[in-house]
């Protein structure tokens, strides 16, 4: 009586994505497929210009679906409303925010937004998830700081903040690692791997550091020219999907180890 | 919570000084009124000359009225302006809006003529006045936005700001080519802005526009704040993004467009006032900011009010070009101090 069926929160259909505009339709990649499940924390890796973001982008509801169907959390996209969609899931995007004239916890305490009244009041409930978010992405001392004089690395902690200020049950992350230095990028994927784990949630984040994904992800997404690999990352070695990634004449890719290595 | 703290004394002096500037405006004028009789009659008590009661309640107190509005509004409506294109450099004047109130009242004074007498009367009255000039606000301000959203370049939507005024400005001239001496002067008056103007019927009409404006605005507050982050955040927490920004749009055309009817095109305070407030009130939050940049704005104005009317001449210079002496040099300030302007 307690075996659950397992119950997907991201599932990807036969899903075309790229852009549209009046006159043409770019296809940036076609034919995904995919199950995400609850608590898994999925690692998107991939050239430059491959879709990622367009990927991230299509499923946060930012770009329009050119085919197939995305679920989220068994019901289509389409059939949500904004704030029903910020109940389920919060982004991190590259772009930085349009003012840089916010404090943190100001930033950190737009994430509430879906859960506030019409003047965006915060209830103590609000404020102790905006504690507790900053608290875990260790940039509560910047508090009271303004944007434009904390660091860009910095102020992609804060951006994480926010998305977990809004608590939902799926984040999306676009690279969120640029800028961080070496300690702060394994310390954030490291957040992300607690975050999975422990309170349930589901991520999908891009990156570029491939070795540290591999490490820490449960699963992972390799965009190719031709395909999408979606699989643990053990099997993904052993398919030899990473070596696939890039052009074999400048970067190796050793199963053994798991890195990149110049040739 | 210290911080709302510090906030609750800047607004009481915000009030205190709202209320020091609106007695000095009205005391001070071309006639000398000694400040006890100011007193006496403002708070129903009448005065010892009957002439004194009627320029203190027919011209000064609905002057210092128009000016609380049309500062508090025209800078409310810069303040909306600078975030909903997340430009620092928005304004209703920079961006052309006032422009296209002139035109639309342009139209009406200069096209007037051309109907003739009684037709021509119905036109002129304040209401086609304000609906000209908000409708012509409104157009511009559409036109603006629809280029913003293919042009994502802020310099270039500035400069396409610049040309709508060029374009009025042309419009203009075609119109007075062929329009009388009466009309055109009219029109030139209109031009160079003025408070002392308008009636107390007026004064209703431009309280219903303000009010019409600001509700819009103090709705807006949210997604205001939400907008700081960008349009993809934005709705990212559940912004609908379509009917935020038409509310906005509706709002700043109300506003900017109602005041000019009545006021003229008044220059800097939409986008000057803002970033005032900004230096003593150190927060985004529109909450705290929309009601500390109507404050602001209402003092501004009526500050340069009272300097327009070269208190005992006889002379009241035009309150444009007061707001622009005043208005010009604190944008400069502002960005040779801070090198750069935020939002």
């Amino acid at each position: 009586m307690t075996l659950e069926k397992k119950h997907s929160v991201i599932e990807a259909n036969n899903l075309t994505i790229g852009y549209q505009s009046k006159k043409k339709t770019t296809v940036v990649a076609d034919g995904i497929n995919f199950s995400i499940y609850k608590g898994e924390l999925i690692g998107l890796v991939g050239a430059n210009g491959i879709g990622k973001s367009t990927l991230l982008r299509t499923i946060a509801g930012m770009q329009p679906v050119i085919d197939g169907i995305i679920y989220i959390d068994n019901i289509p996209l389409k059939k949500y409303h904004s704030l029903q969609l910020a109940n389920q899931l919060s982004i991190v995007l590259t772009e930085a925010p349009a003012s840089r004239n916010l404090t943190v916890l100001e930033l950190v305490s737009l994430g509430r937004q879906p859960y506030t009244n019409w003047v965006g009041k915060l209830s103590e409930k609000d404020k102790e998830t905006i504690h507790s978010a900053l608290q875990n992405t260790e940039t509560e001392t910047l508090a009271h700081q303004k944007c434009f004089e904390i660091s860009d690395g910095q102020l992609q902690r804060v951006m994480i903040a926010r998305a977990l200020a809004q608590d939902t049950p799926l984040i999306l992350l676009d690279e969120p690692t640029t800028h961080l230095d070496m300690y702060h990028r394994a310390y954030v994927l490291k957040l992300l791997k607690t975050l999975a784990s422990d309170s349930g949630k589901t991520i999908l984040f891009s990156t570029h550091e491939i070795d540290l994904a591999i490490q820490l992800s449960d699963k992972m997404m390799v965009m190719t020219p031709e395909t999408i690999h979606f699989n643990t990352s053990k099997k993904l070695i052993e398919a030899g999907c990473f070596e696939s990634l890039f052009p074999k004449e400048t970067i190796q890719f050793n199963p053994e180890t798991g890195r990149f290595s110049i040739k | 919570m210290e911080i709302t703290k510090t906030y609750r004394y800047y607004f009481s002096i915000l009030l205190l000084l709202l209320m020091i500037t609106f007695l000095v405006n009205i005391s001070l004028g071309s006639v000398a009124i000694p400040f006890k009789e100011i007193i006496s009659s403002l708070s129903g008590g009448g005065t010892s000359k009957s002439s004194w009661q009627f320029i203190i309640i027919d011209y000064r107190l609905p002057k210092a009225i128009t000016a609380m509005l049309a500062g508090g509004g025209l800078a409310v409506s810069g303040l909306l302006m600078q975030t909903l294109f997340r430009n620092p450099l928005a304004g209703p004047f920079v961006l052309g809006l006032s422009s296209g109130a002139s035109l639309g009242v342009a139209i009406l004074i200069l096209g007037a003529g051309t109907f003739g007498g009684f037709l021509g009367g119905i036109l002129l009255s304040s209401w086609s006045l304000v609906i000209a000039s908000a409708l012509g606000s409104f157009l511009v301000l559409l036109a603006v936005l629809s280029v913003t959203i293919k042009v994502k370049d802020t310099m270039a939507i500035l400069i396409i700001g610049l040309m709508f005024g060029s374009v009025t400005g042309a419009v203009v001239a075609v119109l007075s080519y062929f329009s009388d001496a009466e009309q055109l002067q009219q029109y030139i008056f209109w031009s160079f802005g003025s408070l002392g103007n308008i009636s107390w019927e007026g004064l209703m009409i431009l309280s219903i526009c303000c009010i019409a404006g600001l509700i819009l605005g103090f709705i807006s507050i949210k997604p205001l704040n939400a907008l700081l982050l960008g349009e993809n955040y934005a709705r990212s927490m559940g912004l609908n993004l379509k009917k935020t920004t038409l509310l906005i749009i509706l709002a700043t055309s109300i506003l900017a467009g109602g005041i000019t009817a009545f006021a003229g095109p008044i220059a800097f305070v939409g986008l000057a006032v803002p970033h005032l407030t900004r230096q003593f009130f150190t927060t985004s939050n529109h909450l705290v900011l929309m009601p500390a940049v109507l404050i602001c704005g209402a003092i501004l104005m009526l500050i340069c009010d009272t300097v327009a009317q070269l208190p005992f001449s006889e002379y009241t210079l035009p309150i444009n070009a007061i707001t622009s002496l005043l208005g010009a040099p604190v944008v400069i300030w502002l960005l040779v101090r801070k090198r750069k302007l935020l939002f």
